[in-house]
């Protein structure tokens, strides 16, 4: 199991939960499992978020392996200019 | 991807400040821009734009436009089938108007004629019946439960009940117990902020000229940051598939984050089809202002807990941006940028989105950090004065740092804010005594960066040159940081690297020059090119010797037999084994495709010495220092021209630049004498500091650096005129009048 930290207001769709675990190895497994667990949550997924583990911020990273002990926190998609 | 982590190193080229690439063009002016190219039998494009804030469009007659002669083609937004994806839909829709104008300068129609002349006749004959419905351009009046709605149906799930009819989107972030923050507080400040809507202020106009053949290929020639976004847009909009359209882009004269959309290209494109002969549309400086987007006008409440020796207890902010009249995301940057450089128990950013008639807001530099963190960073500045206290102390002792966890989530790892500080406050600047009716201001700033999608090609040639292929438009100095790291990696002298930006048909995707993401990712790319090209010619040189590749190392720009075990052979050079690469196996080139992570975030502090004119109210900026974590510094240059160059738009957001809206939310300042961005007489020699933190994240550590250096200015100047004049200021753009205000009250 992962904890996953999610901004504030996705924690409408989380019942309240700031923090959320799930079985998930991977940062697609985490978004897939986040959508099935919380479907409030799948519109914001499906526009787009960025996700920090250990620290470091992916944007779209599938396959990024997810340790247990990892710190997860899923943020708004990054932009720029 | 694995992150290619860095390893320290000595450089040869790396950190050199060599001749840049462009120079000579762009000074003799052979340089190639958006409204250089031509082609046979090319018309003119012109576009006509409402007059009106918010109307509706009930009618639009261009018979008599057509029948002009000289007339090749009319477009409207009925010509437009927009997509399904929403994103994709208000791009369209801000392109050319769908059955309503959202704002003063919005398109509602197009001509492509056989000369300017022609095209602006045809413009004044057609014939646009509107009607005119209410208008909101203040981002806390469109707030209101009786505001104007601006468009229906844009909602998302993430606003509560109960938001106004405006309101678009809503976030959060934060952790903490605030109650708990603020009780421990020895003093608390809450203040509100107002921040104009500023422009990017490039100097070349968007241009472009398209040409759509009869068979369903297309060409764009255009100035932007992105022409592969370009491509996805355009073919998206015109219904055409990505390898019918090819995009090249031009040499850009600025685009800090305003060229990464589009705007004339799709109006261009669907013209020139039409027509069926090339389209070129040139905008005036009255459009660019009207009509491509300025950053989010805002409205900022912000809450902060001291005690009285100077550590912060807990941070609020509630951020109400718009980004014009469509669904913007800004917001959400802003709530994370805010609280950044500190290191807070209790924490808490709320934001909202807000429609506005106004254009469509566009990418600056950062966008969203610097409005967010000018409020925090006056408040702080604000109980520091309150207390008697240093302002870089304070910062010192609240900075965020390795193993914090940052205000909007993840935990730091190597970061530069406490070396910046510390470097801020040993520079002389920071101890230099102030002359009387002088103040000094000083902010920290913040901003992510990101990496993304890149592709690289690196070809050597058989004269021992190479040649670089990237995907990205050159709008910081990236040519030369690309052929420096190619040149390093490889071992051979920069003067014998070029490096050039390739149109769509000619490389893989590459994402937008945006997110200060290039020397970053386009490096990463370039070096992993060039490490495929090293074990390539590795290869050829083991055949030529007779021996096993992993017998062959490369160094000093040459392969070498690995150890004595290897065989004794003499060296053979690049340029040697290019020389007879057609007789050991063919051509040799690297490649390297990526999606670039890791870019690691960056920190700046900026000091400012300034002055007040009690009677006019004008701020003359007499000293300006930036200090930023650049992580390895390619080329020095060019960092420390992004840094200068971040300071000298922060000072022109600071003290002059704002869209002023009139009462019938028509825009009063579309063009340069009105809207004033600072000039060099404005200016003071910007002294830029850089700092060499490496990024873990880059093989040779290197961060990007084009975004942060405009987030501190707005504060720091902010700051500095409020000591001068004794009374907190709380509005950008903090003009001569409204300094003046400010003097009358204290």
């Amino acid at each position: 199991m992962v904890k996953v930290l999610l901004w504030g207001s996705l924690r409408a769709h989380t019942d309240g939960q700031a923090e959320v675990e799930l079985e998930a190895k991977s940062f697609k497994e985490v978004l897939d499992k986040l959508a099935e667990a919380y479907p409030g949550l799948r519109p914001q997924i499906e526009r787009g978020v960025s996700m920090a583990i250990d620290g470091r911020i992916y944007r779209e990273a599938w396959f990024t392996e997810i340790r247990p002990d990892s710190e997860v926190v899923v943020m708004p998609y990054m932009t720029g200019g | 991807m694995a992150f290619d982590a860095y390893q320290k190193r000595e450089f040869k080229l790396v950190g050199t400040r060599v001749p840049r690439p462009d120079g000579i063009d762009k000074v003799t002016g052979r340089a190639m821009y958006g409204a250089d190219p031509v082609a046979p039998g090319m018309l003119v494009g012109r576009i006509l734009r409402s007059p009106h804030a918010h109307a509706k469009i009930v009618a639009i007659d261009t018979s008599e436009a057509l029948a002009l002669p000289g007339v090749k083609a009319v477009v409207t937004g009925a010509d437009f089938v927009l997509p399904q994806d929403a994103f994709l839909a208000d791009i369209g829709e801000n392109a050319m108007a769908q059955g309503k104008s959202l704002y003063d300068g919005h398109a509602v129609a197009a001509v492509a004629a056989i000369s300017a002349e022609v095209a602006k006749a045809a413009l004044k004959k057609i014939k646009v019946t509107y009607e005119v419905l209410p208008h909101v351009t203040d981002v806390d009046a469109a707030m209101k439960a009786a505001a104007p709605v601006v468009r229906e149906g844009l909602r998302l799930e993430s606003v509560p009940d109960g938001a106004g009819g405006n309101v678009t989107h809503f976030c959060e972030f934060g952790h903490g117990d605030l109650a708990a923050g603020f009780a421990k507080a020895d003093k608390i400040v809450e203040r509100s902020f107002k921040t104009a809507a500023t422009h990017q202020g490039y100097i070349e106009p968007h241009a472009c000229l398209a040409s759509v053949t009869a068979d369903g290929k297309a060409d764009l020639w255009c100035c932007t940051q992105g022409q592969f976004n370009v491509r996805w847009l355009c073919s998206e909009l015109m219904g055409m598939e990505a390898s019918q359209l090819r995009v090249t882009p031009s040499e850009i004269g600025g685009g800090f984050g305003g060229k990464t959309t589009v705007f004339i290209e799709p109006v261009a494109l669907m013209l020139s089809k039409k027509a069926g002969r090339p389209v070129k549309i040139v905008m005036s400086r009255d459009e660019v202002f009207r009509a491509t987007g300025p950053t989010v006008s805002t409205s900022i409440d912000v809450k902060i807990g001291m005690t009285k020796d100077g550590r912060i207890t807990a941070g609020e902010a509630k951020l109400r941006y718009s980004g014009g009249a469509y669904q913007c995301m800004t917001v959400e940057m802003g709530g994370q940028a805010a609280f950044a450089c500190y290191d807070l128990e209790a924490v808490r950013t709320q934001g909202w989105n807000v429609l506005t008639n106004r254009p469509k807001e566009a990418a600056y530099r950062a966008p969203g950090a610097p409005q967010a963190i000018y409020a925090v960073e006056s408040v702080v500045d604000e109980l520091c004065q309150e207390f008697g206290l240093d302002p870089i102390e304070v910062r010192i002792k609240n900075a965020a740092k390795k193993g914090t966890k940052s205000s909007y989530g993840p935990t730091f790892d190597d970061i530069g804010l406490m070396a910046t500080l510390e470097a801020a406050k040993k520079h002389p600047h920071y101890t230099a005594p102030l002359k009387p009716g002088q103040a000094r201001g000083v902010s920290c700033g913040f901003w992510f960066n990101f990496g993304g999608n890149t592709c690289v090609t690196l070809n050597v040639n058989t004269d021992g040159t190479v040649g670089v292929t990237e995907g990205n438009p050159d709008i910081g100095g990236s040519r030369a940081s690309i052929s420096l790291m190619a040149a390093e990696e490889l071992g051979i002298p920069y003067e014998k690297v070029r490096t050039i930006v390739a149109d769509t048909a000619s490389l893989g995707f590459c994402d937008v020059t945006d997110g200060s993401r290039v020397t970053f990712a386009v490096g990463i790319a370039t070096i992993r090119a060039a490490r495929d090209a090293i074990k390539k010619m590795c290869g050829r040189a083991a055949k030529i010797w007779g021996i096993a590749e992993e017998a062959v190392e490369w160094r000093e720009g040459a392969a070498h037999p690995a150890g004595p075990n290897a065989g004794k052979f003499p060296p053979m050079t690049l340029a040697e084994i290019a020389a007879v690469s057609f007789q050991t196996g063919g051509p040799i080139a690297g490649h390297h495709e990526v999606n670039a992570d890791g870019a690691g975030v960056s920190f700046g502090v900026h000091l400012v010495d300034l002055e007040v004119d009690k009677e006019t109210g004008a701020t003359k900026i007499q000293r300006y220092t930036v200090f930023q974590d650049a992580g390895k510094a390619v080329h020095p240059d060019y960092v420390e021209g992004q840094m200068q160059g971040g300071a000298a738009q922060g000072i022109g957001w600071a003290l002059n630049e704002e869209y002023i809206y009139g009462d019938d939310g028509r825009l009063q300042n579309a063009g340069f004498l009105d809207y004033r961005v600072p000039v060099a007489s404005d200016l003071p020699p910007i002294e830029a500091v850089i700092l060499e933190i490496p990024n873990p994240g880059h093989p040779y550590g290197v961060r990007g650096v084009g975004e942060t250096s405009i987030v501190p200015p707005l504060a720091a100047i902010s700051n500095g005129i409020s000591r001068a004049v004794g009374k907190r200021l709380q509005q950008l753009p903090m003009s001569p009048p409204r300094v003046l205000k400010a003097i009358k009250s204290a």
